[in-house]
């Protein structure tokens, strides 16, 4: 297997909080790997250091065999990156940004068109609009596409769909899948649950440490416990019923449900409903089903903070 | 060198699609110089007077029209009686009185001596003092040739350099100090730290691009403009205010370009040690133009300081580089003249660039 | 109940310049419901809140915000509205008492009123042991809880969220969303303009804007089976092909 990044030990930490906590991570080529968290989790500092773009405090990163550190020069050659907030110079035309960031690798727009292809045919209409004056999606394209004009061997995406429309969050997923084709490897933040299922392998960060990290198969396939989904007319009473119940069951809303965590081997889910029936809130419906990530990621959560008390 | 290309015409295109700034930049040695040249200035001209004539004889009115005449004073108020002095200055139009004792010819004549009172408004006392001074002269000269006495001595004095005492003689230079430190310090760091602040430095540091080449790449334009508004001022200074530039031409465009690549290396030093814009707006605002103006000779003369005062002035740029400019502009000095202060400005970009480059990071933190 | 509408709007147009930002929508909101106002960025989902807290005049059209309208009454509708950002309005260099206290003085409220509701407050939100810590050493969520409940100290009768909850764990998230339910369940209407899908689907009701005009209107699990889609994010998409064609 074909190592392009491995994390070893790494810890970060600004005055005194710990922004990453001693992760240890590796990537394959040709993968895409989500880095799955919300704000201030240490997605955004692990993948400046990935950048070289910052120090580590200890441990080891490798990026294609160069050190972060030491061989930082050797690194830039070899990636692209695109930082979270957008970047690009807002009072530059779609094309004059791509044309700099072309030749700032010594090549030109033609060389790689093939790779950018996709997103950028929605673009060339607007060519010579200034950057600023795209709508939000517009400009996470053309960030995408001035991070990749020179073909780089890793792809690092600092939350590219935050704050994007649905439908540019679609075309930007489908660029990247098609990536793979070209083999660059991508790193993506993201702090969308949803997007996580997109992912080769994913890790989920919270409070600068790895909850857990796998492919998001593995991750939802070693889910033990007993999900169900709990419909009824009213959540918020629903809710409060369940506490009742049970002062220590795991019940959360879930969009427009609640989601209620059982024990693998409990069956008192006929006891609960029974219960529920009793307390005059109309009609409760519970389906057991399968977890997504982000169930996944609440019990990881639940587990780790039970640990701490 | 293809890509130091493509940098510099990047930041044309910065330069060039903010047209305020653009604006504001290429006219303001005009606006600064006419500001100067005509509205701020030290020079009497016209300044509104009172006389009061207790004798209204032949003689009085007649250096009275002398005075009128000479184009420094305008007769703005006649005045009758000793109350109506304090309401006059009370009003504030009037900067000051020329009281003619009664009797003032035959007292002139018989006695050979008479009086005159001036009574000057001294809430400044530069003008008040300048004013005085010219009366007192136009009235003394005015008595030497009508009664043809010769006093026992005579002062002889030449203002060399600067034989009319003209502001604009202190002024160009003065304005081409404080334009090269705006253009130069203050937009140099501005245009850096906003790479930082929009991000768009991330993008840059993690290419393969040498950090050196994005900079100096940015120093180019702003030196071009910096090079237009001195053009400008010298064209304007020398046909409108009429300085003329006794030394050499091409050692004072040296000596700005010194200076102007010496404001480039403390815009760039700014710039490294600010995290936003604002912080390097205020640097340049409080830490740059306001020493600048007060203490680099322009309008407050160093020698007058105190000895405290005057050291600290050693570390102004702006201070060695008016005397560069005022001795070549105006005194015709050639390099060997000031060649200490030339040295001093060349210290200050090894300074600089030196700090610059010591404390730029190829990284974020 | 004083009236069962806490927001009706009729034929609301906002137009600046040649650009029609919203161009007649129409809608209303029950009182004690949790409404959901989406789109993606430059839809008209700014321009139209603003007009309804009373920040904007409109073109054209009328709308009744608790009971008042938005053309004369604008005060008294800045009086009966909370508002929280995503961007949290709370100071992070005050202590958490003094934040309350400064929101709660904005208002106009009596010395003893504040110190009441304050004391209430901290009650509810279990922070009176730590009243005096900076806002700045608080987890995200409990800044989330406080801001929110900074918005509704005047006990409004709307509160309007401005992407509440985006970019937060989903632990985090869910006692957010259970604290609007509770809200919601006394009484108070909740409306919740974001372009996070996810978060649309804990709305009672949702409007999906597109180029300043509601493109569709309903329950997201009627919204969910009249598009045939699996999540709003599927929802919004479909719409977006169906305008483009």
């Amino acid at each position: 297997m074909n190592t392009v990044v491995e994390v070893e030990n790494i810890t970060k930490t600004y005055n005194t909080t710990c922004a990453v906590d001693n992760i240890n991570l590796s990537v394959i080529k040709g993968e895409i790997f989500g880095l799955v968290g919300p704000d201030g989790s240490g997605k955004t500092t692990l993948i400046r250091m990935i950048a070289s773009l910052i120090k580590q405090n200890s441990g080891k990163i490798k990026v294609l065999g160069f050190d972060n550190v030491k061989d930082y020069k050797s690194i830039r050659k070899v990636i692209g990156y695109m930082p979270g907030k957008f970047s690009l110079y807002q009072d530059l035309t779609v094309e004059e940004n791509l044309t700099l960031f072309a030749t700032i690798y010594d090549s030109d727009i033609r060389t790689n068109y093939h790779l950018i292809e996709d997103i950028y045919s929605h673009l060339e209409p607007f060519k010579d609009r200034q950057a600023g004056k795209l709508s939000g999606g517009m400009k996470q394209k053309l960030a995408l596409s001035c991070s990749l004009i020179h073909k780089p061997e890793l792809l690092l995406l600092d939350e590219p769909t935050t704050g994007v429309d649905p439908v540019s969050r679609r075309d930007l997923w489908k660029m990247l899948k098609k990536l793979i084709n070209f083999g660059i490897t991508t790193i993506v933040s993201t702090p969308y649950m949803d997007e996580a299922a997109l992912c080769d392998r994913i890790a989920l960060f919270q409070n600068g440490r790895i909850l857990e990290s796998n492919s998001p198969n593995e991750i939802i396939g070693k889910y033990e416990n007993l999900l169900y989904k709990v419909k009824s007319y009213n959540n918020y009473l629903t809710l409060q019923a369940l506490r009742r119940f049970s002062n220590d069951s795991l019940v959360y809303p879930f969009g427009e449900s609640l989601h209620l965590v059982l024990e693998k081997n409990d069956s008192g889910i006929d006891l609960i409903q029974e219960y529920i029936k009793k307390q005059n809130i109309g009609l409760v419906s519970f389906e057991l089903i399968q977890p997504t990530i982000e169930d996944a990621f609440i019990l990881l959560m639940q587990t780790k903070n039970s640990e701490i008390l | 060198m293809k890509k130091f290309r493509v940098f510099v015409w990047k930041e044309f295109i910065h330069i060039w699609r903010d047209k305020r700034t653009l604006t504001i930049l290429l006219s303001m040695p005009a606006i600064l110089i006419i500001l100067f040249g005509f509205a701020i200035t030290n020079e009497i001209n016209d300044a509104p007077i009172g006389i009061y004539d207790k004798s209204k004889d032949e003689l009085t009115s007649k250096i009275t029209s002398n005075i009128i005449n000479s184009g420094y004073f305008k007769l703005e108020e006649i005045i009758k009686s000793d109350d109506e002095i304090i309401d006059v200055f009370k009003k504030g139009r009037i900067k000051m009185i020329i009281i003619y004792e009664s009797d003032f010819e035959s007292n002139l004549t018989k006695f050979n001596t008479a009086n005159i009172q001036i009574i000057s408004d001294a809430t400044d006392p530069n003008v008040a003092n300048t004013l005085v001074n010219y009366a007192k002269s136009l009235v003394n000269n005015f008595i030497m040739i009508e009664y043809n006495i010769s006093p026992n001595f005579k002062i002889d004095v030449k203002m060399r350099y600067n034989t009319e005492m003209k502001g604009s003689f202190l002024f160009v230079p003065g304005l081409i100090t404080i334009l090269m430190m705006l253009i130069g310090a203050m937009m140099t760091a501005l245009s850096l730290t906003r790479e930082h602040e929009f991000g768009s430095m991330e993008y840059l540091l993690t290419s393969p691009l040498n950090s050196y080449m994005i900079i100096f790449a940015k120093l180019i334009p702003y030196l071009l403009i910096a090079l237009f508004d001195i053009i400008v001022i010298l064209i304007l200074g020398t046909v409108v205010f009429g300085v003329i530039i006794q030394g050499s031409l091409l050692l004072l465009m040296f000596e700005c370009l010194l200076f102007i690549i010496m404001s480039l290396s403390l815009g760039l030093l700014i710039s490294t040690v600010s995290k936003s814009q604002q912080v390097a707006l205020m640097i340049s605002l409080m830490g740059l133009m306001l020493p600048t103006i007060l203490l680099s000779d322009f309008i407050f003369p160093v020698s007058n300081m105190p000895q405290w005062l005057q050291f600290i002035t050693n570390f102004i740029p702006a201070r060695w580089f008016n005397t560069i400019i005022k001795s070549v502009m105006l005194k015709g000095a050639g390099i060997g003249n000031i060649i200490n202060e030339t040295l001093y400005i060349c210290g200050f970009i090894v300074l600089f660039l030196g700090l610059s480059i010591f404390n730029f990071k190829e990284r974020l933190d | 109940m004083k009236h069962v509408k806490s927001i009706t709007v009729e034929n609301l147009t906002k137009i600046f310049g040649n650009f029609t930002a919203v161009d007649n929508i129409s809608f209303d909101v029950e009182q004690g419901e949790i409404f959901g106002f989406l789109g993606a960025n430059g839809a008209g989902k700014t321009t139209a809140m603003k007009m309804l807290c009373g920040l904007l005049m409109p073109t054209s059209g009328t709308a009744r915000i608790a009971g008042f309208d938005i053309y004369k009454e604008s005060e008294k509708i800045k009086r009966n509205i909370g508002y929280m950002s995503q961007r949290f309005s709370l100071y992070e260099d005050l202590s958490i008492i003094e934040n309350i206290d400064f929101y709660a003085g904005i208002y106009g409220l009596e010395k003893k009123e504040i110190r009441n509701r304050t004391n209430e407050m901290l009650e509810k939100l279990n922070m009176k042991s730590i009243k005096n810590e900076m806002l700045s050493s608080l987890p995200l969520g409990w800044k989330q809880k406080l801001a929110f409940s900074t918005a509704i100290i005047h006990k409004p009768e709307i509160v309007f969220l401005d992407e509440p909850t985006g970019g937060v764990d989903p632990i985090t998230r869910r006692g957010f969303w259970e604290l609007i339910y509770e809200y919601a369940y006394s009484g108070m209407t909740i409306f919740v303009t974001t372009h996070y899908m996810d978060e649309a689907e804990y709305c009672n009701r949702i409007s999906m804007m597109t180029e300043g005009r509601i493109a569709a209107l309903g329950t997201p699990a009627k919204l969910k089976s009249d598009y045939n889609a699996i999540d709003m994010n599927e929802v919004f998409i479909k719409i977006a092909e169906v305008k483009r064609k």
